[in-house]
């Protein structure tokens, strides 16, 4: 009756969620006196997962690489049955919001979504969770086996590599045809890690004016971070970025180590989206601008003054 | 083809603050407006497109709640041009969670005959985005996630999902089929005072769960809440000041030795 961690991955890389799920599951195993497997879908270095506290890995085998709600379905579910676990931790991606909810309903079990912390209560884990886009927090316990919790990345620290090896238990997959064909994948110009995964994140708000102003302060300021771009909603719903820039009650909730917020006044649903942010660093010529009031660091300057001596500045660092 | 719209009354997105009752078991709704949840919203107005377009024959509303629920509905979404509103409402979904909401919604539209249920992506209450796809589990329906765009051509549909990292999947599948509505797939729409007044004339039925084949059992919740509070606190930040050279020589300073995130 371990912890199973959903770990992802891109084509065999572990994605940041995986390390940082196995972490506090560790943690959370100790307090429960069980222990930690983790799952896999498809091909990837399973058994160095050990390395993090794993002592099991489910693998299940196929070919991963094109998603397909039915397979992701089909395969969760068989990772599960195999590993029997009495909670299974998985990251609020897409795959945690389109198939995890179907194989919850399967398994007539519940799901704590996109936690911020877990900790082990009354013998059970219990998720902490923001509700209203993040204007209040509550509890979310499941009372059912498998109790399943989705966690919003970065919430937990990444834990250092240990030297264990895991036993990996392959787990036998024939997957079921898909009732969906994938006609097009279509990818931006550039790839950027998903602004809800995002460590780093640059927004531009109503004030950036233009679309062209968006891609000549926001995008190279993002670029020089490694940051991924945001907008208000202000700003896309000038047209100045597309709509899944935009962060906020109605847009995207996110979680960055740091956020920068260009010309954003801060409306209530746009704080509400990114207010958990470690570092807030606000950018507007307005003293009175609500954002201030959220800020780690406020700067009351011009954005276009700004940003372009920011991003040479950052370009300049080694 | 008949289209069954799920929705959700939901706090308006622009409530300033939202306060936990004192013994934290709820939110105080005290002073609250409640709206239809916006992307419910999208979910309504694409509805009303395709009828509009002569893709379906009629828009037929689904709720989980109160008698509140019902007076926001025929004002936000009704008074749009949807045929009726279905309100399941019984004492034993007081505390119900995802699922039982979702089973609730299952057996009622399986008494009609549906060829699409459209869903907003999620509701900006618990945010929880699990009922449309549990509803497709409950319905043994594909369903597609966060669509910007979407195609009804016979018993085809083709939708453009965001699968994250501004990356977009066009997927192809036939009907039945539950699609779940992400902002960008139509301009929301609102309703105007006479559409309102005529909508107060549009049918309401009540189901409890005995009317839907359900009982008390089925719809225990797995997942309970409790403890509802305020965020926690932020550490008081600081303004930088100078010229923009300064100022951006201080803040890559903070950023990298005070904060450490550079």
């Amino acid at each position: 009756m371990s912890i199973l961690v959903l770990c992802e991955h891109d084509g065999g890389t572990f994605k940041k969620t995986a390390t940082e799920l196995l972490g506090k599951a560790t943690g959370l195993a100790g307090a429960l006196g069980t222990t930690v497997s983790a799952l896999v879908l498809g091909d990837a270095p399973a058994a160095s997962l050990g390395a993090y506290g794993a002592t099991k890995v489910f693998q299940v085998s196929g070919d991963f690489s094109s998603y397909d709600t039915d397979v992701a379905v089909a395969a969760l579910r068989a990772g599960i049955d195999a590993a029997a676990p009495s909670a299974v931790l998985a990251p609020a991606s897409f795959l945690g919001k389109d198939a995890l909810p179907r194989v919850v309903a399967q398994l007539g079990t519940g799901q704590g979504t996109e936690c911020t912390d877990l900790r082990v209560d009354g013998g059970q884990i219990v998720g902490r969770r923001p509700i209203y886009a993040g204007k209040a927090y509550c509890d979310v316990r499941v009372g059912k086996t498998p109790a399943v919790y989705t966690v919003r990345a970065n919430s937990f620290a990444q834990p250092a590599a240990g030297g264990g090896s895991a036993e990996v238990v392959a787990v036998p997959f024939s997957a079921p045809t898909p009732r969906l064909t994938l006609v097009e994948r279509k990818r931006p110009e550039t790839t950027v890690v998903d602004l809800t995964e995002a460590d780093r994140i640059v927004s531009g708000g109503r004030s950036v004016k233009s679309k062209e102003s968006y891609d000549s302060l926001i995008r190279p300021l993002a670029a020089a971070l490694g940051a991924t771009p945001g907008a208000s909603r202000a700003c896309v719903d000038a047209g100045y970025a597309p709509h899944d820039h935009q962060v906020g009650q109605t847009g995207k909730v996110v979680n960055p180590s740091l956020y920068i917020a260009c010309g954003i006044s801060g409306a209530i649903q746009h704080l509400a989206g990114m207010r958990t942010s470690k570092v807030i660093v606000a950018i507007n010529t307005d003293p009175g601008a609500p954002i201030f009031e959220h800020a780690t660091y406020g700067l009351v300057s011009d954005i276009f003054e700004t940003c372009p001596a920011l991003t040479a500045r950052i370009q300049a660092l080694d | 083809m008949k289209i069954a719209v799920c929705a959700k009354v939901a706090p308006d997105t622009a409530t300033p603050r939202i306060t936990a009752k004192g013994d934290g078991s709820g939110i105080d709704t005290t002073g609250i407006k409640f709206v239809v949840s916006p992307y419910d919203l999208f979910a309504v107005t694409e509805g009303i497109v395709l009828k509009e377009q002569g893709k379906a024959s009629a828009v037929h509303l689904f709720t989980v709640g109160g008698d509140s629920d019902v007076t926001v509905l025929r004002g936000g979404a009704l008074a749009l041009g949807a045929e009726d509103l279905t309100l399941v409402d019984d004492p034993a979904l007081a505390e119900a969670d995802s699922l039982a909401v979702a089973r609730s919604l299952a057996a009622a539209i399986g008494q009609g005959e549906f060829g699409l249920v459209l869903c907003g992506k999620q509701a900006v209450d618990h945010d929880n985005v699990q009922v449309p796809a549990m509803l497709a589990e409950l319905l043994g329906w594909p369903h597609v996630s966060l669509v910007d765009d979407l195609v009804i051509d016979g018993d085809g549909f083709t939708a453009t999902r965001n699968v994250g990292g501004g990356v977009a999947e066009v997927v192809k599948g036939t009907l039945p089929a539950v699609v779940t509505c992400d902002k960008g797939l139509v301009e929301p729409r609102y309703a105007k005072l006479p559409d309102i007044m005529k909508a107060k004339q549009k049918k309401v039925h009540k189901k409890t769960l005995g009317d839907l084949g359900l009982s008390a059992a089925d719809v225990a919740p797995a997942a309970t809440y409790t403890a509802y509070g305020e965020p926690p606190p932020r550490p008081k930040g600081r303004m930088l000041e100078g010229d923009v050279a300064g100022m951006v020589d201080q803040l890559v300073d903070a950023l990298r030795n005070e904060a450490k995130v550079l």
